[in-house]
């Protein structure tokens, strides 16, 4: 709590190259010796060859608001953000330990809620919330999983504390990216990666398939696995290509999709083909304009009977949003110690709900030092950062929040860490979050890296690629 | 495979082959125009014949009112409002395939995306100047990109949808390059057979990769029949109408499943009338004759295949018995 409070300025923020005497740490010592000994404009023309790459891979993404096909490159940069063994292995326990926990919270909630009953939380905040799903109650699961895919978002303050920023258990996206920087890197640096034991992240595409094969339903022997997208439009569009064909299954819109007598299947050449795993990038309220969003074009009428009748499994179940939203966030610590028994070992950050009195008051009064945000936003959109805005920004802010206080939460104004990245003017730090993705079957598997986002102007805290974010390859060295 | 994905990756391949061959007769027009003294009557009557061919003669004139070589390059060859454009081929083959991108190999979508990214970069930095070069460009771009195809794609259904797609086009294509002829008149019935006459013929073969091969065939001068026989019926001449169709019918022979019957057998009776017909048939029917019932024969079969494969079910028949359909798959 106390390091949460400092003021977010790079000289104050923990700098994950440099000790505070200014030598640089072990695991970034093979960086610094070969990548910042290269002349500035080598690593310029790095840099550019790294954009060319992407531009040629049509790595790109669209960018709401913008005129409809609008693609736009995600800035890459070229220096790594390098994790050594021991402290990814106890970021790897924390997150192992907190997604456990959140599929045990999402099949309890969905079955007897003994939470609730024990007074961990208030039954209005899981059956009120807009995201839980009714429909989804009483309906078993295969291995009880209900986020296959998660991505955590964390941010570090200091030596030894991460913070959990978000848990994404809806449709996490960003992994493509883990995997085309660390293909980028390689390309660019190959000495680097002789020189320094980098743990690979290249077969997360076959650890998802296996992820998916074991979540198929409990009769079918030898799944058939699609990925849905809801199109060519979509931000992560080139993701969800990219995924369907790295693990070699179709990639299928809503409109592919059928339902029969509680089946799912798609239109093939060669007529009908049945479903039985459907790792879909669609959200919950279009996936089936008969139960949700009627005005829904994406979706496959039927789908959720078909998914109630255990005729096909969904990835990520519906009805996960309840567990990831900011205001459940709160309750995660306490969703460890009641159902594995065990002490949190990722904090989260200190959070004020503005639909209480005292934490509205004080978040009213200190609005030039907090963070807001909506509790179901994401994207970086619509938040307020006291410390960077103007007196009007804030001003304007207070009335949308006393507008509907319930629909806010605040945090403190973390410093993130800092990593070195390449600038105008030479190699600066700039501050970093970290998504590591977390993929759940029968068994529960971490990738070695994750997706870096950097923000790439002097100072900002705004780390989402639509505000000017990056993100850079994460290495995670082996022993 | 999904019904989706092999209709983009057939049009994939019918659009850069399409952009391919808009290229082939520009550059045949151009050659033409070379070829005329009377440069007035060059203009109107020879660059007519690339408008006639694409089939969009009303949407030029609606633009720019007259006939001459730069607009009508311009519109062909660079210009996002003409359907037909070599610029619009392009940027639908890339949008196919960046629908399917999961389907190819990712040479190929670098291949089609970088062909995109540099024919804008071209018309952002060159005008709209459309030269031989850009022609030879074109045609590169697509021989690179079938290349990269074969060389390294899978051979499955995919890669049979593609050269589906490629073959189909190509044998429309080429019926309407060779239809040319028909469009740009001759100064007056006497040069018909004279000095005029033989270039035009030359140049035509020569958009077609075909005057070598014409040489080494017949050893003797260039005349219409032959030139006929050639790109209609000659089955071992790559671009001729005969060795498209054998594609077609052979590529549609190895697609999985039965639910392209009708296309089959359209295929199969188009592909045997190549295989047997008199070259001076084609004349006593009339050349331009002869290729317009081609090309309408050849838009059936497309329609064909897009009934059997490409179509999602309910698009054809929701009336349709759905547990036959289902018959089919277990």
């Amino acid at each position: 709590m106390e390091n949460a409070k400092h003021k977010p300025s790079s000289s104050i923020a923990f700098n994950e190259m440099l000790t505070e005497t200014g030598a640089v740490r072990d695991h970034y010592r093979d960086i610094a010796a070969q990548l910042f000994a290269l002349p500035m404009e080598d690593l310029s023309q790095k840099q550019r060859e790294a954009e060319i790459l992407f531009r040629r891979m049509g790595i790109t993404f669209a960018v709401y608001g913008e005129a409809a096909g609008t693609e736009r490159l995600i800035p890459f940069d070229i220096v790594p953000r390098v994790f050594c063994a021991a402290e990814w292995e106890r970021l790897k326990q924390g997150l192992l330990q907190r997604v456990h926990a959140l599929n045990a919270f999402l099949h309890d909630i969905y079955h007897e809620q003994h939470i609730i009953q024990a007074g961990i939380i208030p039954a209005h905040q899981i059956l009120k919330n807009k995201l839980y799903r009714p429909e989804m109650q009483g309906v078993n699961l295969p291995n009880k999983i209900y986020a296959h895919i998660a991505g955590i978002d964390l941010v570090r303050i200091s030596e030894n504390d991460f913070y959990v920023l978000e848990d994404n258990l809806r449709t996490p996206s960003g992994v493509s990216y883990m995997l085309e920087n660390r293909k980028t890197m390689m390309r660019l640096f190959p000495d680097l990666f002789s020189d320094n034991a980098v743990a690979p992240v290249e077969h997360y595409p076959l650890m998802l398939l296996d992820s998916l094969r074991e979540s198929a339903p409990v009769d079918c022997s030898d799944p058939v696995i699609v990925v849905m997208t809801p199109g060519p439009y979509n931000s992560a569009y080139f993701e969800h290509a990219f995924l369907a064909s790295q693990m070699g299954v179709e990639l299928v819109e809503g409109k592919d999709l059928f339902v029969h007598e509680h089946k799912v299947y798609m239109h093939t050449t060669e007529g009908p083909q049945r479903i039985d795993v459907i790792y879909r990038r669609v959200d919950d309220d279009f996936l089936d304009p008969t139960v949700f969003r009627p005005d829904s074009g994406l979706g496959v009428p039927g789908l959720v009977d078909a998914y109630r009748h255990g005729n096909v499994s969904l990835a990520n179940a519906i009805g996960t949003g309840v567990a990831d939203d900011k205001s459940t966030y709160t309750y995660v610590p306490d969703m460890i110690s009641f159902y594995l028994d065990e002490t949190p070992i990722l904090s989260n950050v200190p959070t004020w709900h503005l639909d209480k009195q005292e934490d509205m008051a004080y978040v009213l009064a200190h609005l030039s030092e907090l963070v807001v945000k909506e509790a179901q936003g994401s994207g970086g959109y619509g938040m307020l950062i006291g410390p960077t805005s103007t007196q009007r920004e804030i001003a304007a802010y207070r009335q949308r929040i006393l507008a509907a206080p319930e629909n806010f939460i605040a945090q403190p104004t973390l410093a993130l860490s800092t990593c070195p990245t390449l600038v105008e003017a030479g190699i600066a730090p700039r501050h970093v979050d970290l998504r590591p993705f977390v993929l759940s079957g029968k068994e529960i598997r971490l990738m070695p890296g994750g997706l870096t986002r950097v923000a790439l102007i002097e100072n900002s805290l705004i780390v989402n690629s639509s505000q000017g974010g990056g993100t850079k390859d994460t290495w995670v060295l082996e022993d | 495979m999904l019904s989706r994905t092999a209709s983009h990756l057939f049009w994939m391949a019918r659009y850069i082959e399409r952009a391919e061959n808009t290229a082939r007769v520009l550059d045949v027009t151009h050659r033409t125009a070379l070829l005329s003294n009377d440069r007035e009557e060059a203009e109107t009557n020879v660059w007519h014949a690339p408008l006639n061919i694409n089939g969009c003669t009303e949407t030029y004139l609606a633009k720019y009112q007259m006939i001459k070589k730069e607009y009508v390059t311009r519109f062909i060859a660079y210009d996002p409002d003409n359907f037909s454009s070599i610029y619009t081929s392009l940027m639908l083959a890339r949008e196919n395939a960046r629908s399917v991108r999961g389907a190819i190999t990712s040479e190929m979508w670098e291949s089609i995306n970088a062909t995109w990214l540099e024919i804008n970069r071209m018309m952002s930095s060159t005008g709209s100047e459309a030269q031989t070069c850009f022609f030879d460009w074109v045609k590169e771009r697509s021989h690179l990109f079938r290349g990269v195809t074969l060389g390294t794609m899978l051979k499955d259904d995919a890669l049979n949808f593609i050269r589906l797609g490629t073959f189909l086009e190509r044998a429309d294509n080429t019926a309407r390059i060779l239809d040319v002829k028909y469009h740009i008149l001759l100064p007056s019935v006497k040069d018909v057979g004279g000095a005029a006459d033989y270039y035009q013929w030359g140049a035509l073969l020569n958009s077609v990769s075909a005057f070598e091969a014409y040489r080494k065939i017949y050893r003797d001068v260039i005349t219409p029949q032959r030139v006929a026989e050639l790109l209609i019926l000659r089955a071992d001449m790559p671009r001729s109408l005969h060795a498209c169709l054998n594609e077609v019918e052979t590529t549609l022979e190895m697609i999985n499943g039965i639910s392209g019957r009708e296309a089959r057998r359209r295929a199969g009776a188009l592909h045997a009338s190549l295989h047997f017909e008199h070259k001076e048939n084609i004349f006593k029917k009339g050349l331009h004759e002869y290729l317009t019932e081609f090309l309408e024969k050849t838009d059936d079969l497309s329609r064909e295949i897009h009934t059997g494969y490409l179509a999602r079910r309910d698009e054809i028949a929701a009336s349709a018995a759905p547990q036959r359909t289902f018959a089919q798959v277990q």
